[in-house]
């Protein structure tokens, strides 16, 4: 038995490292967001086994607000802008496939190196957990440097904050993991969808960041 | 004080919260601006009367003597920005910047602003301390992005991209921190309670804690602005409406270098763990004598004080990174100078950049002689933040570099090498748009100079006189930060 606790909870951490990395080589707005569902599911399973595992009914909690808001309210509505903006036949990449995707693979290794060599003394799930956790975190911020659009900007800000929540479930009885998801969860509806978007939309008619660097500061 | 509960601790964030809510339902500026400031200043009475009693740590709030002084300090600058905020703001209404919806969000989006500050200092809970710089953060982005101009939106855009990142990595140190806990002190709240976790931390696996304090230095060093990590804040400043600025330069820095140092103090005191020190005191030398560079190449006043910001930011991590009591001494004189001369400054430019409708430097000269109260109160604010004596900063600097000399000559040299740039850079612009030929607007302004010259004439006292209570008090904290 607890070998297949560990496997399950092994198996749903490194899906979620593998859905982060197929989600890099997304160059439509709307696969990407699929992609980003699937990524919420997986983290959701993924908490909600560490729950399970860890007699831990709070965690249910977490799981749910992953599964209902992150798989589906945001890409429902992220969908809508997408469609409103028009901007859904963009194909848009800073860095090309192949380079992305090594490196993330060295970004992976690295936060295997890194963390399966400080956690040595710590317990096996964690450890692995943690190792997980951090690749899913760099993904997500690679994301976040090789894309110029702002909604994959979220996109990868969202799969970044995935990486931390799982980190979070998997540190044994750590207080107010259900407090932080409902923060990020907060922070991700307010400033994101709310007011963002909106604003970048109604100045400039168009979500590109890079429109956005031509108004750099000083070179007015 | 009937009950138990309703201590200081609780007034410092209940006070910003209830006004945070009557402000965003009352309609009229003005009636908001007074209510503003009539907040801050409860809040600061009831900082100050953390003095005469201090209330018992619980496992979320804590109150000791290094964070008194931060939270203090948090709420004087809050109050008197306040000050300059209700004659500042009415002149953004008449000009159109700001609509009187925008600005009831921004009245209550300031005192939500104070309020995760102040949590943030009182926590003891370091998840809890996570999730009020986090509120701090995001309700900055909000401010910063007031204006909804090009600029403001790109600064607010940048700010919230790095400040997320530094918030994650922050989350992650201090999910590792847990995990370091969790074996000695066992699972649940105490595992994060700092005042569990100092009393413990000699048994954590030191190997958990070295990676978590990279991720911790990594993430709150994003929020105190020190290179390479710092690209969000000169934009930041520059776009928002400059009580803002000066209430990020004076004292949301602060507040995430107030994380770093508890965090410090936990790696101190395992003896197993690397020594945060050193790469504190890199990453502070890094960003004084880059931006002591990059100073030259400003044409935006506001953006050549952020600048500016960034620079002192490197001398007191420098400073606390050094270590040793009078270093850290140095540190806390230094920080708690420059929250005051730099908010000053940022007064002053806040009434020159509207009278003469523009940041611009080369747009703005002989103030001394257009508007000769603001001309020589900023004239004093530079000559204050260069390091001129017998000033306050010049005593904190000066003591940066002799105990830096005293100890490690060759960093010594880089660091006067930074301040010697940094002073050039200043003096150079400050002889721009003091003094020449005067340039647009001569119009007179309606300033309140009160809280301007209070911070300067505090900041000039300090230099010549320090009293000694004072002067005990911080010393005893240099010992405690070891």
């Amino acid at each position: 038995m607890e070998g297949l606790v560990f496997d399950i909870a092994h198996l749903l951490a490194g899906s979620l490292v593998l859905v982060s990395f197929m989600m890099l080589y997304q160059d439509r707005l709307y696969s990407l967001l699929n992609v980003f569902a699937f990524h919420a599911v997986v983290l959701s399973l993924s908490v909600a086994w560490q729950a399970y595992i860890q007699d831990a009914p709070h965690l249910y909690v977490t799981a749910v607000i992953a599964l209902i808001f992150k798989a589906i309210i945001i890409p429902l509505s992220l969908h809508r802008i997408i469609a409103r903006l028009g901007i859904h036949r963009e194909i848009e990449t800073v860095v090309g496939v192949g380079p992305t995707m090594l490196a993330g693979m060295g970004l992976v290794a690295l936060s295997l190196v890194v963390m399966l060599r400080a956690t040595a003394e710590a317990d096996p799930l964690a450890r692995e957990d943690l190792a997980f956790a951090l690749s899913v975190l760099l993904l997500g911020l690679l994301m976040m440097v090789t894309r110029r659009n702002a909604v994959s900007q979220v996109v990868g800000f969202m799969s970044l904050e995935n990486g931390l929540i799982l980190a979070a479930a998997g540190a044994k009885g750590m207080p107010l993991v259900v407090e932080i998801s409902v923060a990020f969860s907060v922070l991700i509806a307010f400033i994101v969808i709310g007011i963002f978007l909106f604003r970048i939309r109604e100045r400039f008619d168009t979500v590109d960041v890079q429109t956005l660097d031509r108004f750099r500061g000083e070179k007015r | 004080m009937t009950m138990p509960s309703i201590n200081a601790i609780a007034l410092v964030l209940l006070i910003p919260a209830a006004a945070a809510a009557l402000l965003a339902l009352l309609p009229g500026y003005r009636l908001s601006a007074r209510l503003n400031v009539l907040a801050s200043f409860s809040t600061l009475i009831a900082a100050l009367s953390l003095f005469v009693e201090k209330p018992a740590t619980d496992p979320y709030f804590l109150v000791d003597d290094l964070n008194i002084v931060f939270i203090v300090l948090n709420t004087f600058v809050g109050f008197t920005t306040s000050v300059f905020s209700a004659s500042y703001i009415a002149h953004e209404l008449e000009t159109g910047r700001l609509t009187p919806t925008y600005l009831r969000f921004y009245h209550a989006m300031y005192q939500v602003m104070m309020f995760g500050m102040n949590l943030a200092l009182t926590a003891n809970n370091i998840g809890l301390m996570w999730v009020a710089i986090e509120l701090a953060t995001l309700t900055t982005v909000l401010m910063v992005g007031i204006y909804r101009t090009h600029e403001a939106l790109e600064a607010a855009w940048k700010y919230f991209i790095l400040g997320s990142v530094g918030i994650a990595f922050a989350l992650f140190g201090t999910i590792l921190v847990y995990m370091a806990a969790q074996p000695v002190v066992g699972e649940g709240l105490y595992g994060m309670v700092w005042t569990v976790l100092i009393d413990h931390v000699a048994a954590f696996d030191p190997a958990l804690l070295n990676v978590a304090f990279i991720f911790l230095l990594l993430g709150y060093g994003t929020k105190v602005g020190l290179a390479p990590l710092h690209a969000w804040l000169p934009d930041a400043h520059a776009e928002g409406p400059t009580p803002i600025s000066a209430v990020l330069s004076g004292l949301l820095l602060n507040v995430a270098l107030y994380a770093v140092l508890r965090f410090k103090m936990l790696l101190a005191a395992n003896t197993q763990a690397i020594t945060p020190g050193p790469l504190m005191a890199l990453m502070g030398l890094t960003s004084l004598v880059f931006a002591g560079f990059m100073l030259y190449r400003r044409r935006d006043i506001k953006r050549l004080f952020a600048y500016s910001s960034i620079e002192h930011m490197g001398i007191i991590t420098f400073a606390f990174g050094m270590g040793g009591p009078l270093a850290n001494f140095a540190g806390l004189l230094h920080m708690t100078m420059h929250s005051l001369t730099k908010s000053a400054i940022f007064f002053a430019v806040g009434h020159i950049a509207q009278v003469k409708g523009t940041q611009k430097i080369s747009d703005i000269r002989g103030l001394t002689e257009t508007h000769p109260v603001l001309g020589w109160g900023l004239v004093l604010g530079v000559v204050a933040i260069a390091g001129m004596p017998p000033l306050g900063i010049f005593m904190s600097e000066f003591l940066v570099v002799s105990s830096t000399f005293a100890r490690e000559p060759l960093l010594a040299l880089v660091l006067v090498l930074g301040l010697l740039v940094a002073f050039g850079a200043l003096m150079l612009r400050l002889h721009g748009f003091a003094f020449g030929a005067p340039t647009g607007s001569t119009a007179p302004v309606e300033a309140s100079y009160l809280p301007m010259f209070g911070h300067l004439g505090l900041v000039c006292v300090a230099g010549v006189y320090l009293p000694p209570a004072m002067v005990a008090w911080f010393q005893h904290i240099a010992r405690l930060l070891g």
